[in-house]
């Protein structure tokens, strides 16, 4: 018996033994590992959200710009469904039955138990009819959303437009966006998304095995409400954005209007645009593909992404230089034959004007004046090419002060940095060989290795209606409740250049407005005095480009103004006269009704200058490859045979060898 | 000495009692938790389940006090009776009993349904102590362990027939109380040995099982190669073994039924299946693994309380204590298991009777093998065999049992100075 006695201890230790495995197993699924309790969380907590009306975008003037209307949801939670005249559900919210039987399985595969979407953006009117049979449909529900709306059906491009998130967006935001939920995509909308989307609310709902809810957990302790989105008052005057959008109508272009004092951008058009309500509601893949396609691409912002030589618009800048560095005075004559000589070679000014200084050269857009000035600026410490070099190099620094050669950072996104060249980048152009004044003097005349966006070439004349310094462009002035914008748009930048060397300049472009023998007569306006200079900027693609840029008033400006009108011809033909209108309506608020040659505004609305695409298919590149590769003209000056180098920045930087003689 | 009105609870093992308390009470708060709802204040109920078992806990320990009233030699003496008693039951079940959930388990006596095969189990008990302290029969050979095996085997047959397989398990725990009193332990290796290659059968491939035990086969004839016997031997339970693995092949694929088999296969890990089969032991696994170290606390449970886990208040009962009570709940639940059943374990060997003492040991192996067996499903380490956790569990059929198993076990203890 005793042998057998010593079994229990072999039956105890059994007990034992097995009570340890238990424990070992439930410390580690308790204790140990985690998993099981965030299955438990997932399981049964799940996140209920409110979203908070998006916030409205308003005019300087209070005007709104973009606002929320409302639409609806059809949801169905397919296991709650009972059979229901389909056909009269199809015939409310316009659909067939096959496309109902797809919805619906699309519904169940997604799950049974829980909501899904029906039918997305169902419009009020469709609403209220669906709702008065709602209780014929059970499982089926309705959920209240917002979508955007633009009563005046202005600055798409300015404002951007809402899509539903991507996969990039979820990681990016951290979780914040759930899966059909919008988002911002271009311009303001974008840009603030996070001012303007508010906080979604939050309510935690314990929901059991069979997905009924059972109420909040912990007391509701952790939810919140919806904080509804910021408010944005912007710098953008709606009434000359319609305007210049009107004016631009079926033309390819751009208008940059600032109010010189504050650096906000008062007007922001590119045209094409398009119909801001086409990319909302149900349409927005048709119209989002339609826009797309257009060959004249709408989506491209043009005042932050066009590139264009500022051509003669660079006459002034360069005429600033000259004087402050001393190698010319305002009174300062050189005699204009009708050409300018640089080594053997013999390039056309458009007139003879014969003996001329600051003033009239800047008037007339002499060639042979801003020539003459560019080789005594490079060679003002010496002729030899390392000198010249040098000195270039100091020269583009001066420019660069300018707001050239790299983005102005204004708060929008997109904005392109056009290159200026620097010493080195000449250097690589030319491996290794000389080069100097008349090499480069294309430059002088803001052609070849020069470019800029509209809103760069709006900001110079900013600048020079400051006098001598420039506040950052920005667009937005308010965001919500008075909550100021970023510092960095009230510091003022100086150009470098003493205020006292404005004085003629400004005289100068004052006369190309305001004198009979001016080239922007044009933009002529009653009672003010506007001051401005034309450009013509040739491309291989059609006529000439038509260039403005100005301010006005003289004493005092209000605004600041550029204006491209591609294939426009002559800078007076169309981008002085819409300059004009634009800067009465600004200033008077009304617009006097005169004629410029003839023409009501009306005429120039009308005018049509769309590019014609034939049979050639449109090619898509880079955004703005049409918009590179061009050269002033002026006064057909450059014996530019213009070989259609495409986009590229560097092919387009290797046309300066026909400009000029090279020795 | 005690008074005399005290005679009946002279030398009661009151720690045991306590322990038994201890457990009934853990079981109701558990209950009521699972019950409970905080959006319906609702008056204590009877009608409830938490009710209910406050009924059948209360007439439960009423139940085990009138044993102890009783003379300790009436269930040496009525062992064969009761068991005649039980089986009659498990007969009469088969034809006027109640299916609920496939199985033909349940006679209805008025509102109140009972359960014959949970009382099968002490009407087992009782016999096979009775037939051991009366013949004292060597369990070494081969009479006494078939006659031991007939009277275990019967009510399983019975309960198979139902069919009700985790209540007809519960009967190879007496194989244990045959072990200690004399059973050779070779059996209980060859019966673990079978159950461990029915099992590797269902993972491995034939080619590979069959291959390894043809080798270790050699290895042992090779080891043996002087002793002519021996070597036959081996032979012979080579071949019996690889036939075996056919005949297991043949049980699993055709005999078992397709729920049973897809149990184990889940246990196995050779299939997963987290909304079939797999559910309720995902779902259990998810509200004790949420219940962490110290668990949410009484009545916060959120996977029991929102109905996750099925069968809450009776199969799954253990997940309710996992999320609420969290590791030390369930440490404390196992640890009062264990020392009740050593405790039992030791009463047994202070018997002079070695009616009291097989008795002890067959309880304490019933009460162990359903632990064991509740909890191990509970955490994924066991097939889902529907038993319950011996007094927590919700039911009166299942409380009252292992109340007239435990009080039994208690009176013949109490009377353990005496002669049965």
């Amino acid at each position: 018996m005793d042998q057998l006695f010593n079994r229990k201890y072999i039956i105890q230790g059994l007990f034992v033994l097995i009570a340890l495995i238990l424990l070992g197993k439930l410390f580690y699924m308790q204790v140990v590992s985690d998993k099981y309790f965030l299955s438990a969380n997932n399981n049964a907590l799940r996140k209920i959200y409110t979203y908070p009306a998006r916030g409205v975008i308003l005019d300087r003037n209070n005007k709104v710009l973009a606002q929320n209307q409302p639409t609806y949801d059809l949801l169905v939670t397919p296991n709650q469904v009972k059979p229901f005249d389909t056909l009269s559900l199809c015939r409310i919210i316009g659909i067939d039955t096959i496309e109902f039987r797809k919805k619906f399985d699309k519904a169940v595969a997604q799950s049974r138990f829980q909501e899904s979407i029906f039918q997305k953006l169902i419009s009020i009117e469709t609403y209220a009819t669906l709702q008065e049979k709602m209780f014929n449909f059970r499982g089926f529900s309705v959920r209240k959303r917002t979508i955007r709306f633009y009563p005046d059906s202005i600055a798409a491009q300015f404002l951007g437009y809402m899509r539903e998130v991507t996969p990039t967006d979820l990681e990016k935001y951290l979780g914040y966006y759930k899966p059909g939920d919008y988002i911002g995509k271009g311009g303001i909308e974008k840009k603030y998304e996070i001012d303007l989307r508010g906080t979604k609310g939050v309510t935690h709902m314990l929901f059991n095995s069979k997905n009924v809810a059972q109420g909040s957990y912990n007391n509701g302790k952790m939810d919140s409400a919806a904080i509804a989105g910021e408010q944005l008052i912007t710098t953008i005057d709606s009434r000359i954005q319609k305007l210049g959008e009107e004016l631009l109508a079926h033309k390819v272009g751009s208008i940059v209007a600032l109010e010189p004092s504050t650096g906000e951008v008062l007007a922001f058009v590119s045209s094409p645009g398009y119909d801001p309500n086409k990319l909302v509601g149900n349409n927005f893949s048709a119209n989002y593909s339609e826009i797309t396609a257009n060959p004249n691409r709408p989506f491209v912002v043009r005042p932050i992404q066009g590139g264009y030589s500022p051509g003669s618009a660079f006459k002034p800048l360069d005429a600033l230089i000259a004087l402050s560095e001393g190698v010319v005075d305002p009174n300062t004559t050189f005699n204009c034959p009708g050409y300018y000589v640089a080594g053997n070679r013999r390039f056309k000014c458009e007139h003879v004007d014969g003996p001329i200084a600051l003033r009239k050269g800047i008037a007339r857009s002499c060639n042979t004046y801003f020539y003459t000035i560019f080789a005594k600026l490079m060679t003002k410490n010496g002729g030899a090419y390392a000198k010249q070099q040098s000195t270039y190099e100091d020269w583009q620094n001066k420019v660069r002060k300018f707001g050239i050669g790299d983005t102005l950072g204004i708060d929008f996104p997109g904005e392109k940095a056009y290159k200026l060249f620097r010493r080195a980048d000449y250097d690589k152009l030319h491996r290794g060989r000389y080069w100097g004044n008349t090499t480069i003097m294309s430059v002088a005349i803001g052609q070849g290795e020069i470019n800029t966006t509209p809103l760069q070439m709006a900001n110079i004349m900013a600048i020079i209606a400051n006098r001598g310094f420039y506040l950052k462009p920005h667009v937005v002035k308010v965001i919500g409740n008075g909550k100021g914008i970023d510092p960095r748009f009230k510091e003022k930048h100086y150009a470098g250049i003493d205020a006292r060397f404005y004085e003629p300049v400004i005289d100068g472009m004052q006369d190309a407005v305001n004198q009979s023998w001016g080239t922007a007569i044009e933009s002529r306006l009653p009672n003010i005095i506007m001051c401005g200079k034309t450009g013509t900027v040739q491309n291989s693609r059609g006529k000439n480009h038509s260039v403005f840029i100005g301010f006005a008033p003289r004493d005092n400006p209000k605004i600041a103004i550029a204006v491209i009108v591609e294939n426009g011809g002559y800078g007076g033909a169309y981008a002085a006269p819409i300059a004009s209108f634009m800067a009465e309506k600004y200033l008077t608020d009304s617009l006097s009704g005169r004629t410029i040659h003839g023409s009501t505004i009306q005429m120039y609305k009308d005018a049509n200058l769309l590019p014609t695409f034939l049979s050639k298919p449109f090619r898509p590149k880079t955004k703005t490859d049409s918009l590179l590769n061009k050269t002033d003209s002026l006064k057909k000056a450059m014996p530019v045979k213009n070989k259609n180098t495409n986009n590229a920045f560097n092919k387009v930087a290797d046309k300066p060898k026909n400009n000029a003689a090279s020795k | 000495m005690q008074p005399q009105s005290n005679r009946f609870f002279f030398n009661v093992d009151w720690i045991t009692i306590l322990i038994y308390v201890a457990l009934c009470a853990i079981g109701f708060l558990n209950i009521y938790s699972v019950k409970f709802n905080p959006d319906k204040s609702e008056a204590f109920s009877f009608a409830a389940e938490y009710g209910k078992q406050l009924i059948f806990i209360i007439t439960g320990l009423v139940l085990g006090l009138s044993i102890l009233l009783l003379d300790a030699k009436f269930f040496s003496v009525f062992a064969p009776i009761i068991y005649g008693v039980t089986v009659l039951l498990l007969l009469a079940v088969l034809v006027v009993g109640r299916n609920v959930g496939g199985n033909q388990a349940w006679i209805a006596i008025g509102s109140f349904r009972l359960q014959p095969s949970e009382f099968a189990k002490f009407g087992t008990a009782l016999l096979l102590a009775r037939y051991i302290s009366s013949f004292n029969p060597k369990l070494n050979t081969l009479r006494p362990v078939l006659i031991a095996a007939a009277i275990i085997g019967i009510p399983m047959c019975l309960i198979m027939l139902q069919p009700d397989a985790g209540s007809m398990l519960v009967f190879l725990s007496f194989m244990f109380p045959l072990y200690r009193e004399g059973l050779s332990g070779y059996l209980l290796i060859i019966f673990w040995g079978l159950v461990t290659l029915f099992i590797l059968n269902l993972f491995l491939s034939p080619f590979l099982l069959i291959s390894s035990i043809l080798m270790i086969g050699a290895l042992f004839i090779y080891n043996n190669r002087k002793k002519q016997q021996k070597i036959i031997n081996i032979t012979i339970i080579t071949i019996v073994a690889i036939g075996y693995l056919f005949v297991a092949k043949f049980l699993f694929n055709n005999v078992l039924q397709t729920h049973q088999r897809a149990r184990i296969e889940l246990i196995l890990g050779l299939k997963t299946d987290n909304q079939g089969v797999g559910y309720n032991v995902r779902q259990s696994q998810i509200a004790i693994g949420a219940g962490q170290l110290t668990g949410r606390g009484w009545k916060e449970g959120t996977q029991t309380k929102l109905r996750y886990v099925p069968e809450q208040s009776t199969d799954f009962i253990f997940s309710t204590v996992g999320e609420e009570w969290g590791f030390v709940g369930c440490f404390v639940v196992i640890g009062l298991y264990v020392f009740m059943l050593l405790r039992i374990l030791n009463i047994a060997e202070r018997q002079k009777s070695t009616f009291s003492r097989v008795y002890g040991y067959s309880i304490a192996c019933i009460i162990f093998f359903h632990v064991f067996i509740n909890i191990g499903m509970a955490i994924g380490l066991m097939p889902v065999i529907g038993i319950p956790l011996p007094f927590i569990s919700y039911g009166g059929s299942s409380l009252w049992s292992f109340t007239i198993l435990l009080f039994i076990f208690l009176k013949l203890d109490s009377n353990r100075m005496g002669f049965i």
